[in-house]
């Protein structure tokens, strides 16, 4: 037995020992920074001096005037109707391709759908605003058609616009994980369902889309978290309305010169987008069970 | 399933005609003789690629862009073969998590990821540079990786290592004449994955570019003044055929790969 064990303490020796290079890396350059961040969400700078003593007082103004409060609140909206709107979106292509497209053709579908997202990111931003603008591709050609007078100002420069930039630009990342999750439903118990007279809707809401949960939880974990970071998008199409909280947060580590409010706002904001995460998934589990 | 069939039909057609419009309407443009980016269309020109040529702030600007994406590309490839390995063949203690943690770049926003090795590298005292972004690109790119070379190794048959050993090959030859060339492909997927992220990202590189802009900066700074617009259109074009190609090779290799070790092709990226 001595030797069998050896050889598993030698197996997982190696394991780590290959691993350790890109984890070092990784706690070098993302856990020792991310610890230094909240250390400094606690100080203060005045200009350009930091003082190490422990205060709350950037989480007390991050949490209470009204500004930062309506800015996180904003960000929040507008992440939650991204996530919600991709996630919208991309079930049915995800379900397209994993229902009706033959298996040898599915590759190519996805590839066709991962290439907007490889293309330029500030170019991709900047071509909605082209697109929306005033005298933009949708107003020149709604006016072209004769459908509308003067043209549309409600789509470009507020927080639809931010929306629709940002759901274009995660869509992809929806899509993925949903098709996955719906690559894995049984089709022999959509059959089943079938035979027992289920219709085609309720076999859907009672077989595919609950099997199918985990791949939209994930697509939503993948878009909501990191959408809250953006702030390039409402910078260019989102106007004085559409403006975010990561926009704050880079304003307070650059121009402001206040890194510690900054870092104090970046850490709510990651709290509690995660928080809004963790309901989601508890609430689904419970769902989930309940529907069993 | 005709009625659904159609409704697929119609809802594919719309939706592939918003997620291509950027990418479609950013040759039109840049092809376009009018200063101005917008509707109607005046005439063909090439004259908005041929200022290109002549801006030396840009020229510079793509060279640094260049070296960070080539050296990022190698280190996140080499960190990622590395993880990959380690996570396919070996179990060991923690592995879940560890992999957990390697990969949360993927979820985390870019922001978080820009603003903390800011702090950091200012706290140590060292000056912002072009390493600092090659950092937090081979940060962010490893999770990538890891996420292509997994497949790559995950299809490998164990035997064939196994019967190498057998015929009285070390571990080191093992690696170099037998996995190794099994995983070339996913390797070189890897490398060019890496390359054109780390080319086109603009969050990090913002905050932790110094003096030096990457191309993505430059482009950002240049946004600001209209008369510059059809140049950048011309410019995102270029840059559009150039991802695009690398992402048809890349997924070339990633297709030989599988095909290499025999298993059936399904998926893309990630």
């Amino acid at each position: 037995m001595t030797w069998f064990q050896k050889w598993r303490r030698g197996e997982g020796a190696q394991g780590l020992f290959l691993i350790s290079p890109t984890l070092a890396f990784t706690l070098l350059l993302l856990a020792v920074p991310l610890v230094l961040v909240v250390a400094l969400s606690f100080w203060t700078q005045d200009y350009l001096t930091l003082h190490r003593t422990f205060t709350m007082d950037n989480y007390k103004t991050a949490w209470s005037e009204p500004m930062y409060q309506y800015l996180m609140g904003r960000s929040l909206k507008i992440s939650m109707m991204v996530t919600a709107m991709t996630v919208l979106l991309a079930y049915p292509v995800a379900y397209f391709i994993s229902f009706y497209v033959p298996p040898k053709r599915k590759a190519m579908w996805i590839f066709l759908i991962t290439i907007p997202f490889w293309t330029s990111y500030l170019m991709r931003i900047f071509l909605w605003k082209v697109i929306l603008g005033y005298n933009g591709v949708v107003n020149g050609s709604l006016m072209g058609l004769g459908l509308i007078e003067e043209p549309l100002s409600f789509i470009l420069y507020n927080q639809n616009a931010v929306v629709l930039t940002l759901a274009h630009a995660w869509v992809p990342f929806a899509i993925l994980p949903i098709f996955v999750a719906l690559e894995r439903v049984d089709r022999s118990l959509i059959e089943a369902a079938e035979d027992l007279g289920d219709s085609k809707l309720r076999r859907f809401f009672r077989v595919t889309l609950p099997l199918s949960m985990p791949g939209v939880i994930a697509a939503t974990i993948i878009v909501f978290i990191p959408t809250i970071g953006d702030y390039v998008t409402p910078r260019l199409v989102g106007g004085p309305n559409g403006l975010m909280i990561a926009n704050m947060i880079e304003l307070q580590f650059k121009k402001a010169n206040n890194a510690p409010l900054g870092a104090a706002l970046a850490i709510s904001a990651m709290a509690i987008v995660t928080c809004v995460a963790l309901i989601f998934i508890w609430m689904n589990k419970k769902y989930i069970r309940g529907a069993k | 399933m005709l009625g659904r069939g159609h409704f697929f039909k119609w809802y594919m057609g719309i939706f592939l005609v918003f997620l291509y419009a950027p990418a479609i309407l950013l040759p039109v443009f840049a092809f376009n003789d009018s200063s101005v980016v917008s509707f109607p269309l005046k005439g063909f020109t090439t004259k908005w690629f041929a200022v290109l040529q002549t801006t030396d702030s840009l020229h510079v600007a793509v060279r640094n862009s260049l070296m960070i994406a080539v050296t990022t590309a190698i280190f996140s490839t080499l960190f990622g073969v590395l993880a990959a390995r380690a996570s396919t063949r070996f179990s060991f203690p923690g592995r879940r998590s560890i992999m957990g943690f390697i990969m949360l770049p993927m979820v985390l926003p870019e922001i978080i990821i820009g603003v903390s090795l800011l702090v950091v590298i200012i706290q140590m005292g060292f000056e912002l540079s072009l390493w600092s972004i090659i950092l937090g690109h081979i940060l962010i790119c490893t999770p990538f990786c890891i996420a292509i070379l997994s497949s790559a190794f995950m299809n490998l048959d164990q035997s064939l290592e196994e019967a190498s050993f057998d015929l009285g090959q070390t571990r080191w030859n093992t690696f170099w004449l037998v996995i190794l060339p099994l995983v070339m492909p996913g390797i070189v997927a890897s490398l060019l994955i890496a390359f054109t992220i780390s080319l086109d990202e603009f969050i990090i590189a913002f905050f932790l570019a110094g003096t030096e802009p990457t191309l993505p900066v430059y482009i950002w700074g240049q946004l600001r003044f209209p008369q510059k617009l059809p140049s950048l259109m011309a410019l995102g074009t270029i840059l559009l055929v150039l991802s695009i190609s690398l992402l048809l090779i890349a997924d070339y290799f990633r297709r030989r790969g599988v095909r290499k070790t025999g298993i059936e092709n399904s998926g893309g990226f990630l």
